[in-house]
This record gives structure tokens, C-alpha cells and sequence, in this order.
């Protein structure tokens, strides 16, 4: 059975909003169905003895204190963006949410 | 036809569920050192790690943990000894990242409860809510939408974002299943807000100002037919902005999905908004599902597990609940129970205490918050505080006492005030509102009543003393009110041999 579904493939297209074509579909379920077939691999080597981690070092409770530190300037946060206005990010209408 | 609140509490009964989201008030954000200062210009408080740029890794704000560990233990929680961030994603422009850092299957503090007292027709009631979690999370950016003619979404052209409230640490308070309440769920509701927006403030960890968004409720409500033991489908109420959004929200919704349900419709497992102006709320945007987020633990941060003696340290500087701190005040200050709701219930507590803080006497400074300046208040359906400071209000008490103005006199001086012509003193020197207590004036205007009444006065010289009632009242018409009926009544049975 494979791993991932054409439909879940569509369906991961439509929640991060890119449009794809059947033929990219096609393709990309194949290439997905190869990505976690080898990350399914990576799951049969490790044994009960091994406990999932989310980190890759061993590590805990590294924080930083309540300080400020200064930050960009309004012209440097939006240096990168493609388009703006009054000192904000301007971005296509977005539909059917809020 | 159409059914009202108490058709829908007759046929249906609600279950409730809360979730508060509290900006804590941190100096610097979650995750970044950018400042969370409200109202700075936009886009001037954020960095790569806040932008979701390339390349930034976050780093955990200690006083945030320790805020949120606060909270669990003033809520009565676990607090979990292990925890971990996670990452929610989705694509909407208001998360830079496009994912939100929060908690999911791993939450900082779990299973706690907030008693709640509410004045039923039976007296008093105590309400347990019982907290499934409070977990840590960020707040995202505001988005300004431009075209369209409502500001909303729909028919907007484009979106322009501001991300200096993205990163914000955001705490989220979420209960179990509140069933129970019957009809004074909206009153509930109300009164878990109020009492939770309290114990916060208490803590000091957060501005908890509801008008600015550093504090906002989403209200989960149902109703199941009386009787039937099932549970319905539930809505979520967002954008409630205030303690009587919250209890008009849940009643508004209530009433529609009982309505709804009436007309042999289906409710609908949805977002709605709630709109301030009409009380009502709107349908909003289908929510992704939590399968739809596809969260999984946050690889950039690793894992917040609190030293036992941390957290013991903290539940030993915990403050005094506001129950216990409510229950001294109105010990000393002797007000019957009733009363004492009423105050908490209006949201007038500390505008009272700060009254009475500035000399007022505490049964007087009651009276006019929940008197008459709450009556004016409702008129025009805006807040008592609003209208009025505690410094004026005190400065009127203080005239009362001192006998510079009348009952009557301190009600015209209280309108003008709100009228904003000015201070107490103001108003009384614009107005002319000066108690006559000149002796000559007060004695011409009592002997003008003697003669025009000489019945009256014959029977009180026969030492039929509440007869005195009639004339003294003539006096105070005479005298357009601005008498002190207590000096009237002394000089007029003095003047009649009665003194
Ligand atoms: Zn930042």
C-alpha cells in the first residue's frame, strides 16, 4: 500500500494554497512515496532502547532572559519583500478565510 | 416563529467552552529579543527570528516560562514536568513563518479549575470550571485588509501586514467541557473571564486589557435538547473583546442555534465572529482541522522541563486569590452578599476600592458607581468608568459630607462631570449649584411655607412632628433644591417650638 495518496497529496497542496496540475500530481506522489519509504527505514532501525527525540542533542531548559535587543529598522524588515505599503507587507487578497 | 432566550433555556440546554488568549508582558517576545511595546509603528519591532527569515533559530523566553508556570498554579494545574514546543502550520500571511510555535499533545500546565460565583435566583452559587491545559504559544501579526468597503476579507484587494505583535508570548487558556450551566451560561461565562482576567493581573503577568487585545476569549457553545443526554454540535465564537461581548456572545449565540435547530436545521462546526456593534455573530472561514495543521515537535527548540524547586518557588510567591482578597474587603467594609455580586458582576470592584481609596466612605461610593452613574452608563450602553474618574466621584462624596451639596445638588454635578464641563468644582461654579445655607435665606423661605401652610404649621406646633415633611418640602421647591433638608428641618421645628 502506498504511503502517501494522490488525494493527500492534493490535499497538502491545497492547505499550503500552491496549484498544481494532474501531471504534478502524478509526479509528486511518486516522489513523496519515495521520501518516506526511506524514512520508514530510518524507523525499523531504531529499537525500543532508542527514545524518540525531537532534538538532536540531548539538551533541555535553554533559555534566554527577558531582555530587549534592538531590532531592525522598518526599511531592513522590509528590504526582502517583493511588494508593500504604508510601512507594511503588502500581500494578495486572501480568499475565503480571516 | 421565533424563539427568545428563555424559549431556547426552556427547550435546549448549552455546554460551554472557553478559551482565553492572554499576551503576557514580557519586555522582549517569545522567541526573539524584539520589543512587545503596544503601539510602536509598524513593522519596527521584528527580526529574522520574528520575520521567519532564513537561517534564525529561536531562543525561549525564561520570564514567559515562568509566567506561564504562574499561571498553572494559580489555576490549580500540573504543571508538566516535561514539555515541548510545537509547530502548527498553516499558510496565512499573518505567521511570517507560515507555522505558529505553540504547544499541542505536550501543554506546560494541565488539568486545574477556577471557582466562579454566580448570583442565581437561589442565592450565591459556586461554579467549578475545570482547565483541561494552558499552554505557551506566539501571537501573530495583524493584517490590515484594503478595498471592500467593510475592512473584512471578503472584496478586500490586498492584505498589509504589521509584524510586531507576531512573536508576542501568547498564553492560551483552555477549559474542559463546562455542561450545567443552564441559563446563567452567559453569566458563567462572564464571570470565568472576569474572575480569570483577575487572578492574571494579580500575578502581574500580563496587561490583561481586553479593549487593546492583550486578553481574548473564544467562546465553544452547544446546545443539546432538555432532557436528551446528548451533545451537540458546537460553534466558536472569536473576537470577543470585552466582559459583555463574552456574556452577549454566548446568550446571541444560544438564541441562533436554537433557532436554527427550531427551523430543523443543523448546526454547523465553525468559526464565527462576533460583531461588538450588533451582539450577533457572522459565519467566518472553515477551520482547518488539527490533522490539517500537521503539528509536530518544534526541532529549533528542545524541551522545558521545570526544576521542581523552581516551580516550588513560585507557588510560594503566588499572590492572594481576588476571591480571598474580595472576601476581606467585604468584610470590612460590611456589604451584604448580594451587593458584593452586583459590584464584581458590573466590573465596578476596583473602580470602588480606588473611590474609596481616595476618602470616600465605602456605602456611598457603592451607591454612585452602581446608582446613578451606572443608570446614565446604560443609557447610553457605554462603561460606568468611562463616564467618570473615582477622583471626581470621591470629590463628590466629599462635598456631600462637608454639606457644600445636596443629594440632589451632587446628581447635577454628576451630570455635568460626564457632560465634560469640567471638575466637581468646575461644574458647581459654571452651574451656580451652591447649597443655600445662608440662615436669613433659608428662615425667609421657611416662614414664606408657614404662612402659605398655617394648618400645617399649627399641628406641628401640636407637636405632630411628621407633619414637619410638607413644609420642609415646600422649602426645598422654594429653594430650587439647593437646600440642605436636614438644616431646613432643624431650623424649621426649631422656629416652631418643636427644636
Ligand atoms: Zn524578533
Amino acid at each position: 500500500m502506498a504511503a502517501i495518496s494522490r488525494d493527500e497529496v492534493a490535499h497538502l497542496a491545497r492547505l499550503a494554497r500552491i496549484e498544481m496540475t494532474d501531471s504534478e500530481l502524478d509526479h509528486l506522489s511518486d516522489e513523496m512515496e519515495v521520501i518516506l519509504g526511506a524514512v520508514a527505514r530510518v524507523q525499523e532501525v531504531a529499537g525500543a532502547e532508542v527514545p524518540p527525540t525531537s532534538h538532536p542533542l540531548d539538551m533541555k531548559n535553554v533559555y534566554r532572559p527577558d531582555v530587549v535587543v534592538p531590532s531592525l529598522t522598518n526599511a531592513q524588515a522590509l528590504s526582502g519583500a517583493p511588494a508593500q505599503e504604508e510601512e507594511r507587507f503588502k500581500v494578495p487578497q486572501i480568499l475565503g478565510e480571516e | 416563529m421565533t424563539l427568545n432566550y428563555s424559549e431556547t433555556i426552556e427547550k435546549y440546554e448549552p455546554t460551554l467552552g472557553l478559551e482565553v488568549h492572554v499576551e503576557l508582558n514580557t519586555k522582549s517576545k517569545m522567541f526573539c529579543g524584539c520589543a512587545t511595546e503596544f503601539g510602536a509603528s509598524p513593522n519596527t519591532q521584528t527580526c529574522p527570528v520574528c520575520l521567519g527569515l532564513p537561517g534564525s533559530l529561536p531562543a525561549v523566553n525564561e520570564k514567559a516560562i515562568e509566567s506561564s508556570i504562574l499561571i498553572g498554579l494559580a489555576l490549580n494545574c500540573s504543571i508538566a514536568p516535561f514539555s515541548r514546543f510545537a509547530r502548527k502550520n498553516y499558510f496565512y500571511p499573518d505567521m511570517p513563518k507560515n507555522f505558529q510555535t505553540s504547544q499541542y499533545d505536550e501543554p506546560i500546565c494541565v488539568n486545574g479549575y477556577l471557582d466562579v460565583t454566580i448570583d442565581t435566583d437561589e442565592g450565591p452559587k459556586v461554579y467549578r470550571i475545570e482547565i483541561e491545559r494552558v499552554h505557551m504559544e506566539e501571537d501573530t501579526g495583524k493584517s490590515l485588509h484594503v478595498g471592500g468597503a467593510t475592512g473584512r476579507i471578503h472584496g478586500a484587494e490586498y492584505s498589509l501586514l504589521d509584524y510586531n505583535r507576531a512573536g508576542i508570548p501568547l498564553v492560551e487558556i483552555v477549559t474542559k467541557m463546562i455542561p450545567g450551566t443552564d441559563k446563567y451560561a452567559p453569566e458563567v461565562a462572564k464571570a470565568y473571564v472576569s474572575e480569570l482576567r483577575d487572578i492574571l493581573r494579580s500575578l502581574g503577568v500580563s496587561d490583561v486589557k481586553m479593549e487593546q487585545g492583550s486578553l481574548r476569549c473564544d467562546a465553544n457553545v452547544s446546545l443539546s435538547p432538555r432532557g436528551s443526554g446528548t451533545l451537540g454540535t458546537r460553534s466558536e465564537t472569536k473576537n470577543v473583546n470585552s466582559l459583555r461581548s463574552v456574556e452577549r456572545a454566548v446568550r446571541g449565540e444560544m438564541i441562533r442555534q436554537a433557532n436554527l435547530l427550531e427551523e430543523g436545521g443543523r448546526v454547523i462546526q465553525e468559526t464565527r465572529h462576533f460583531q461588538e456593534e450588533t451582539g450577533l455573530t457572522r459565519s467566518g472561514r472553515s477551520k482547518e482541522t488539527a490533522e490539517d495543521y500537521r503539528y509536530f515537535p518544534e526541532p529549533d527548540l528542545v524541551p522545558v522541563a521545570p526544576a521542581a524547586e523552581w516551580i516550588e518557588t513560585l507557588r510560594a510567591s503566588l499572590p492572594e486569590k481576588p476571591s480571598t482578597l474580595r472576601k476581606r474587603i467585604q468584610e470590612s467594609w460590611g456589604v451584604p452578599d448580594k451587593e458584593m455580586a452586583a459590584m464584581v458582576n458590573a466590573d465596578l470592584l476596583d473602580t470602588v476600592v480606588e473611590t474609596v481609596d481616595l476618602g470616600a466612605d465605602p456605602t456611598k461610593a457603592r451607591s454612585w458607581w452602581l446608582g446613578e452613574i451606572s443608570r446614565i452608563a446604560n443609557e447610553s450602553d457605554v462603561t460606568p468608568q468611562s463616564l467618570i474618574t473615582p477622583a471626581s466621584v470621591a470629590e463628590v462624596i466629599a462635598l456631600i459630607a462637608a454639606g457644600e451639596l445636596t443629594d440632589k445638588l451632587a446628581r447635577q454635578v454628576v451630570e455635568g462631570v460626564i457632560k465634560g464641563e469640567g471638575s466637581p468644582r468646575e461644574v458647581i461654579e459654571k452651574r451656580g449649584l451652591k447649597v443655600v445655607s445662608d440662615d436669613s435665606a433659608l428662615m425667609a423661605a421657611i416662614e414664606a411655607a408657614i404662612a402659605s401652610q398655617p394648618d400645617t404649621a399649627e399641628r406641628i406646633r401640636g407637636g405632630n412632628i411628621p407633619a414637619a415633611g410638607a413644609l420642609i418640602g415646600a422649602v426645598m421647591k422654594a429653594t430650587g433644591g439647593q437646600a440642605d433638608a436636614a438644616k431646613v428641618r432643624e431650623l424649621l421645628l426649631k422656629h416652631l417650638g418643636q427644636g
